[in-house]
């Protein structure tokens, strides 16, 4: 159960408005890549990634368009399998579990809650959005919905500007609400692991910040894997990150260390020096 | 500074010059549309009355009313229509949500598009082999129907993938993500927004089966019936075929007979071509995204 309870579990020191933490290197893995190729076709777009992702931590991924970070993460829910022509070779651990060894990829994807690039409020109501995971998963009893609803809402910080309009559709909804109520909808799924993909490129800054207090709550609930092609975005939030460029994982490190100099690439500095990308 | 040179005075006459040919191009394809119609109500409208509709027709079918071919057009259509939706959505949802792009399935479009371009009188004899004799329907509405289905399938399979296809892919992949498999996205998301289209899709093969002769002439149509269909065995005069009998086959038919038969049988197409006009506007106005 996600409970709304910050600071709970393995809170390694965060607290809100705090520069980034560093998360014990004896935390569980959560997510590893072993040897992660992929591509599209003829074309690759990544190759032979592998690291760690940790339990209960912000992993974020950095690097300029087209290195392959979305890709990653179509692959860790296996939604590669859904677009025409991709296809990944090596292997990706869920707990442990090559995630092609799931007979249930929807139970596996309901584990994994997707936060997308552009927000996609699906054309239901508000409420609907919310409780369409819970629903496909057999929930029916309507108090049992409205609970999940106002929790995952209020999560999000979208609960006061949408409770008088809960049945209003969700795509009618201001971009940044929209991108809310994505969030809202992936916690729906009680997820142990969030991937957002540049969730702040398509809302305005006041909406992003929301959104970052929001990921700064749920650190140390879920493990969370962030694409951004902000670098500063990365080191607000993530303990440790990975930088991806041309299809290569160059670096995986703790963030700090990207802007203290200590990255061994001079590429990495390069990037976080806003060099180039 | 601002004034208009030598070369924008040209270009703004060419502008007017082909906004003019344009306009003009449209009001000829309003000319038939308004002539046909004119035409029948002038013609035909002294024809129209409560007994036309719902008497049988005497005299050899030059006077009475039209009411078996109007009872038997409406079977035709909603025997089609039956037969049509279920296999063309199907179908539809499968080229557009399932099926992978390989040969098959580019073979399969290659089909629905020669289909859509087969001649309706070859549709009728390809329902005479296959529905009348095959099948053992005889020539019967169950025959008819099913021969109009055919050469609607097209319509419906292409009209419910466009719609289908113009709901946004981000949907899909947002409900995959959470958890939901291909038949839950589609009943939750992706077929709740392309009803419309798929609605507009059907109607308008309605109204294409309640206006062809061809493909029912020896599938099930009659030329006269002194009774109303029975059951989905029975043969069954038709509106279309009406017209064409009375006009052309028998002797003696007053002038404004015809026409109404016509007339009726067009407002019957309009009024289901308005519904469609009236549903898009509807669902337009729900627009969701």
């Amino acid at each position: 159960m996600v409970a709304a309870t910050p600071g709970s579990g393995i809170v390694l020191g965060a607290k809100l408005g705090e520069g980034t933490v560093s998360v014990s290197a004896s935390a569980p893995v959560k997510v590893e890549a072993r040897g992660v190729t992929l591509g599209y076709g003829k074309r690759t777009v990544l190759r032979n990634a592998s690291f760690q992702v940790r339990e209960k931590e912000i992993f974020g991924i950095i690097g300029p368009a087209n290195s392959g970070k979305t890709s990653f993460l179509r692959a860790v829910n296996r939604m590669a399998e859904m677009v025409p022509g991709m296809w990944v070779e090596g292997s990706i651990l869920f707990d442990g579990e090559d995630v092609t060894s799931f007979n249930n990829v929807y139970a596996l994807r309901r584990r994994i809650g997707v936060v997308f690039p552009l927000p996609v409020g699906l054309p239901l109501t508000v409420y609907d959005n919310v409780a369409l995971s819970p629903r496909l998963a057999g929930v029916g009893k309507k108090t049992d919905l409205d609970e999940i609803v106002e929790r995952c809402l209020r999560r999000a910080a979208l609960w006061d500007e949408v409770k008088d309009r809960l049945h209003a559709l969700g795509s009618l909804l201001s971009g940044g609400q929209q991108q809310r109520l994505t969030i809202a909808r992936a916690l729906s799924q009680e997820p142990d692991l969030l991937l957002l993909d540049e969730f702040s490129i398509a809302v305005d800054p006041v909406t992003t910040m929301r959104i970052e207090e929001v990921l700064k709550e749920l650190r140390g609930e879920m493990t969370i894997v962030m694409v951004t092609n902000l670098v500063q975005q990365a080191r607000r939030l993530a303990h440790r990150t990975a930088f991806f460029l041309n299809g290569e994982v160059v670096e995986v490190g703790d963030t700090e260390a990207f802007f203290t100099g200590e990255v061994q690439d001079p590429r990495t500095r390069g990037y976080v020096e806003g060099k180039f990308g | 500074m601002f004034r208009a040179t030598a070369l924008n005075r040209r270009n703004e006459q060419v502008e007017w010059l082909f906004k003019a040919l344009f306009f003009l191009m449209t009001l000829v394809l309003v000319i038939p549309v308004a002539l046909i119609l004119g035409v029948l109500v002038v013609k035909g409208h002294s024809a129209i009355s409560w007994e036309f509709l719902t008497g049988m027709p005497t005299n050899g079918m030059t006077a009475g009313g039209i009411l078996p071919p109007l009872l038997g057009t409406v079977w035709l259509v909603g025997g089609s229509v039956l037969a049509t939706v279920p296999l063309g959505v199907a179908a539809a949802i499968y080229l557009s949500e399932y099926a992978p792009d390989n040969w098959l399935t580019r073979v399969i479009n290659l089909a629905i598009i020669n289909l859509a371009g087969v001649p309706s009188i070859v549709h009728a004899l390809f329902g005479v082999g296959a529905f009348v004799l095959f099948f053992r329907f005889g020539s019967s509405i169950l025959a008819a129907s099913l021969t109009l289905a055919v050469m609607n399938l097209p319509v419906v399979i292409v009209a419910t993938r466009e719609s289908l296809q113009s709901v946004p892919r981000a949907f899909r992949e947002a409900c995959w993500s959470l958890g939901a498999s291909r038949w839950q996205t589609i009943r939750h998301v992706v077929l709740p927004n392309s009803l419309s289209g798929i609605l507009t899709g059907i109607i308008l093969t309605v109204s294409r089966a309640a206006g062809e002769t061809a493909p029912i002439m020896f599938t099930g149509a009659v030329f006269y019936s002194p009774f109303l269909p029975q059951g989905i065995f029975d043969e069954t005069m038709a509106m279309a075929l009406h017209v064409f009998v009375i006009s052309t086959q028998v002797p003696g038919v007053p002038e404004n007979l015809p026409y109404g038969v016509a007339l009726v049988l067009i407002t019957m197409v309009l009024a289901m071509n308005a519904l469609s006009v009236a549903f898009r506007v509807y669902l337009r106005g729900k627009k969701k995204w």
